[in-house]
């Protein structure tokens, strides 16, 4: 079985993003980067797939040259090979995403055969646009269901059956393999690197693609920071002291009901 | 209750505002809390309990033995105080070795140990599996074992602390508060600056005193006062790995000992079912504070910085290799975790010496946390600490030139890596060197001079030049190389020819302060033990601290009826300087001025040291004409001219001759003449500091501020104490006349020979002076009733003598000369005899007076 998951590298901020002066990125300095959880989680499905019906994983991934760390990321948690599409730091729109990574798709399956599976994470972490996947999975022409929390290969392995949650239940889809999914967090349970995965993630070849895709319809103007909400505590006292502040608030809150506590 | 964040109650003024609540600013207002300070608050910009600092995602264990004293009993005061809040757990620790160099060290290690009274034993590497049966022994060579080794809580030690201070003071604690700005007003007396309130985003707050404890952020916060606290952020990787099935199985925090792996600069510390690794050992990765998140920005936490992974996959290897069951475990958290780290590798204490009544306590790791709290809680309160003599960590000891950035980061890349080193006593520094030279560095250059630096200054420690001087006097190299690092033989030399003909001395280093004004001689002796002379007299005193130890040792030059040079050395010129403008009147009847590189001071000393002079002056040398203290004003009829010079007859070599005080352009004219004349006709030679600081000082018994001299001894006990005491008050007069009245002191300065330097191998060992302890005849180590160890406090080869001389209090049962001791050198003892508390060189100074 043969499973390729993209993923997208990501700053991993703290609760307040700040974004560059001209408002076109989030300012990553001396942040650390990542990948979205419900990436982390294709990527850990990709090893047990392959764990279970043998075969080989593969990342691949669109960013810029430090990307690598989140191919080698993959490494040390068992995906088997790696590939970086190298397009500098400018962030590509969703559109453009999807040509480079179906062209990337086509000339690693030109080499090594083509993927059972194309996993990717739901939505990515930063720009959450829902888009890339879908488009790559059109223009390759294989059936792709998003939002999946679960899968088997069934059918002796010709079928991938994904399910998806629902607040009527759980729906069930069948995809003739190949074929494409987008999963979400829990789906698995993602392992962390050991040591050893991580020092032999060192020896993995990320193999280096360049892509001269045309710009999508899709324009950023510029990230804007909401306003924060800014929330006072106020301690209303201690102990039993406190109880005739706590009344009048929960008054004040139409939350007390004189009598009630008789 | 210690958490309010409303602006409601937001205190407008207080006598103290400590900022920083981590280990350190929460034990500080613990320990004032107990010494009687009230009217406290306390301020941090984060949460609490744990508002982000180093102290969040410190390992939190503490190994008590370290060859530095201040850093090996505050460690042990510190931990002994987590053990009294029952927060702390003797896990034991061991520290293995993969070389023979540290098994080496591990032998030195176990005799600081002895010294500060630490339990310990070394073990072989079946020894270490004992107690870690998950170890690889076929990757190390041994271990060195300190069952005391503790675990400890320091978030909650902090809390216990800040809540004592609480319910004990009524200590105001307001979290989610920045600091926006500390304000002074200029003191003009003095020219110090006066700290006056601390504006935060909730307030401004009117304050007496302010404690700056915050860290890595210290020196930021300082330097909105104007201040500054030499030290930078630096990362110390940390990877928590697991589950390990071994250590879940202890049902247990920590159930093995910790394993420091000193040669790949690496610790396992078990946490619950999973072991952290920490590395020393990767490149030195330094951080601007402005580069550090705010709590809000930060991913985990501001001083959780991103791991770099690159920078940890040796240590990883190397883990692994000690360890196997760390390569299988999963690497569920990792950081690039923040400390403090300074110039020197020593922490910052003590009062600002830009702004008064602002301190420092700063720089300072979980490990030794509460017992720096109290020494600056001791230090606020009585004007000195009292569980330790803190000089190392006095930051005043900065000069200005070892304040700023490039230094701070040079000095921190430098000995990032040598945390788990083996430093010798004597290493020198690689970098910043050359920051301050005398006006003689050319020509010492030229004279091949091996220079070592003493805080900012270069001084020669040897000349290359004398090499024909080991020959002359057949001296070897030392046998073990250890003994014989930093060291050379040409010193020997230099000062058997001094003992023969003379030598001159660079004295340039020296630091000099002018006290000048109406009110200047009282002031000077408000500072002095022994009363400051009359003008062309120079006193050689001590500066007590006002529970009467040593501040300071030094001499006070009356140069004229209201001026007085204040002489000292420059490993105490910033604290020196510092005590001069805390205590100077502030009616302006004194003014200081700092005239060290006004003046430069050649010292010329040995039997022909007269007639040499007599070659350049006219000046009446003879004992009358130029008794011993005083000081003679003389025209030096130099080649290239005429040179103003002021002769004061003292040695600290025990031979006869003069420090020359020259104006600083003018001292190679000095020197070239005293070298032209000297040479071949009175055998003078350039001389280094390792005659002037060691074996001249040593044969005669002379005492050194910071090695001999320490806050925890009084004059009586140095034995530099006069009959009289002047009747003038001073610094520390109480309890130096208290001390008096007590009749024999406890313990006495005194020199020692060692009577047989052959070691268990058959070789010859030369103690270094780094407090090896001093044992009885029984073998066990000596101390006294205050807990006080006899240690060496200066060890070096008298060659007058013809033995390795060592300086060390000792208790007066053991003080009477001809005593035979021992002396525990690389873990073997050594007989030495105890000479008594004069000199083993000339005792009755006759080549003084010659």
């Amino acid at each position: 079985m043969r499973v390729l998951v993209c993923v997208k590298r990501v700053p991993a901020p703290g609760a307040k993003i700040n974004i560059t002066e001209d408002g076109q990125a989030v300012d990553a300095t001396n942040l650390g980067h990542t990948m979205s959880p419900h990436e982390e989680c294709a990527l850990e499905l990709a090893v047990q797939l392959v764990e279970a019906h043998g075969g080989e994983s593969h990342v691949l991934t669109l960013g810029e040259a430090a990307a690598d760390e989140q191919c080698r990321w993959a490494a040390s948690i068992g995906v088997n090979k790696a590939t970086l599409v190298d397009v500098g730091t400018q962030g590509w729109d969703p559109q453009r995403t999807a040509t480079a990574l179906t062209h990337a798709v086509r000339s690693i399956e030109a080499a090594d055969g083509a993927f059972d599976v194309i996993i990717f994470g739901n939505e990515s972490a930063d720009t959450g646009g829902f888009q890339v996947g879908i488009r790559v999975a059109r223009a390759l022409e294989r059936p792709m269901v998003n939002a999946i929390k679960g899968v088997d290969i069934v059918d002796d392995g010709a079928v991938l059956e994904a399910r998806r949650e629902t607040d009527a239940g759980m729906e069930v889809f069948r995809l003739p393999m190949p074929c494409a999914i987008g999963v979400k967090e829990g789906i698995t349970w993602p392992r962390y690197p050991t040591m050893r995965g991580r020092l032999a993630s060192k020896k993995l070849v990320v193999e280096q693609q360049t892509s001269d895709a045309a710009q999508g319809g899709q324009t950023m103007v510029r990230l804007n920071r909401p306003e924060e909400k800014v929330s006072e505590t106020v301690i209303l006292g201690h102990g039993a002291d406190a109880a005739p502040a706590v009344v009048e608030l929960l008054k004040e809150l139409g939350l007390w009901t004189e009598g009630a506590a008789s | 209750m210690s958490d309010a964040t409303s602006t409601s109650d937001f205190p407008t003024s207080a006598k103290v505002v400590v900022i920083g609540a981590g280990i350190v600013g929460n034990c500080l207002v613990g320990h004032l809390a107990r010494l009687g300070w009230t009217d406290m608050v306390l301020l941090d910009k984060g949460p609490l309990p744990n508002p982000g600092g180093s102290t969040g995602h410190a390992s939190n264990f503490i190994f008590p033995v370290d060859h530095n004293k201040e850093m090996a009993l505050l460690g042990v005061q510190s931990a002994n105080q987590y053990r009294d809040v029952e927060r702390s757990v003797d896990s034991g620790g061991i520290e293995v070795a993969r070389t023979q160099e540290r098994m080496d060290e591990f032998q030195r290690r176990m005799t600081s140990a002895a010294a500060w009274g630490v339990e310990a034993e070394l073990l072989t590497p079946a020894g270490v599996k004992a107690l870690v049966p998950f170890i690889n022994e076929d990757a190390i060579l041994g271990g060195f074992h300190c069952p005391t080794v503790s675990v400890v809580d320091s978030l909650d030690t902090g809390t216990l602390f800040r809540n004592e201070a609480i319910e004990k003071t009524g200590l105001r604690v307001f979290a989610n508060t920045e600091v926006l700005d500390v304000e002074t007003e200029d003191e003009p007396a003095t020219g110090l600056r006066k700290v006056t309130a601390v504006v935060t985003d909730k307030g401004r707050i009117d304050a007496e005193y302010v404690v700056i404890a915050c860290g890595v952020w210290s020196n930021r916060i300082a330097n909105m006062a104007g201040a500054t606290i030499p030290l930078v952020p630096a990362v110390h990787q940390m990877a928590d790995v697991g589950p390990i099935d071994v250590l879940a199985e202890t049902n247990n925090e920590i159930g093995y000992p910790i394993v420091r792996d000193m040669d790949t600069f690496c610790y396992e510390r078990q946490s619950a079912g999973s072991m952290e690794v920490g590395s020393y050992a990767h490149r030195p990765i330094l951080h601007h504070p402005d580069e550090i998140p705010s709590n809000e920005e930060a991913a985990l936490s501001p001083t959780e910085m991103p791991f770099t992974p690159d920078d940890f996959d040796q240590q990883m290897e190397e883990a692994i290799e000690l360890m196997d069951m760390l390569g299988d475990a999963e690497i569920k958290y990792a950081i690039n975790g923040l400390l403090s780290l300074t110039p020197d590798a020593m922490p910052c204490l003590g009062e600002t010496t830009e702004v008064r009544n602002l301190w420092s306590a700063a720089a300072v790791w979980v490990k030794e946390g509460p017992g720096m709290a109290q020494v600056v809680a001791e230090w606020m309160t009585h004007g000195y600490p009292r569980v330790i003599d803190a000089h190392g960590a006095d930051i005043a000891r900065f000069y200005s030139q070892e304040r700023n950035d490039e230094h701070i980061w040079s000095r921190a890349e430098e000995h990032f890596n040598k945390t788990y080193g083996i430093v010798h006593p004597a290493e020198q520094w690689e970098h910043r060197r050359n920051l301050q030279v005398s006006p003689l560095f050319s020509r010492q250059e030229d004279l091949d001079a091996f220079f070592f630096q003493a805080r900012t200054w270069e001084r020669p420690q040897w000349y290359g030049s004398n090499a024909d001087l080991a020959e002359r006097y057949g001296v070897q190299e030392r046998e073990v190389e250890w003994d014989n690092r930093w060291w050379s033989p040409i010193t020997v030399g230099e000062h058997l020819n001094m003992r023969d003909n003379c030598g001159v001395v660079d004295l340039s280093a020296f630091q000099i302060f002018e006290l000048s004004g109406p009110g200047a001689v009282e002031f000077a002796d408000y500072l002095s033990v022994n009363k400051i002379g009359p003008v062309g007299r120079a006193t050689y005193t001590p500066w007590l601290t006002p529970d009467g130890g040593f501040h300071s040792d030094l001499t006070m030059h009356r140069v004229a009826e209201d001026v007085v040079l204040v002489v000292t050395g420059v490993f105490d010129g910033g604290r020196d300087l510092h005590w001069v403008r805390k205590y100077m009147p502030k009616d302006g009847s004194v003014i200081v001025k700092d005239l060290t590189l006004d003046i430069s001071t050649l010292g010329l000393w040995g039997p022909n040291a007269p007639a040499l002079l007599a070659t350049i002056t006219d000046a009446d040398l003879s004992q009358e004409g130029s008794p011993y203290g005083s000081l003679v004003n003389v025209d030096l009829d130099l080649p290239a001219g005429t040179v103003r010079g002021t002769l004061f007859r003292i040695s600290y070599v025990g031979d006869t001759g003069w420090e020359i005080y020259v104006p600083w352009d003018d001292a190679p004219k000095l020197w070239d003449a005293l070298m032209a004349n000297g040479r071949d006709q009175f055998g003078l030679r350039p001389t280094g500091g390792g005659v002037y600081g060691t074996s001249g000082r040593i044969e005669k018994g002379y005492r050194l501020q910071g090695a001999e001299l320490e806050s925890e001894y009084n004059p009586l006990e140095a034995g530099l104490a006069r009959p009289k005491v002047k009747s003038a008050d001073f610094i520390g007069k109480e309890a130096y006349l208290a001390a008096r009245e007590q009749g024999d002191p406890e313990v006495h300065m005194c020199t020692l020979t060692v009577e047989d330097q052959t070691d268990s191998q058959g070789r010859t060992r030369w103690m270094q002076g780094g407090n090896e302890p001093i044992c009885d005849a029984d073998g066990n180590v000596i101390f006294d009733s205050h807990g006080r160890v006899s240690r060496v406090t200066t060890a070096g080869y008298g060659p007058s003598v013809g033995k390795h001389i060592l300086m060390a209090y000792l208790p007066t049962a053991h003080a009477e000369p001809g005593t035979d001791l021992q002396v525990m050198y690389m873990n073997e003892l050594f007989p030495v005899k105890v000479v008594g508390t004069g000199a083993p060189f000339d005792p009755d100074d006759s080549r003084l007076k010659s």
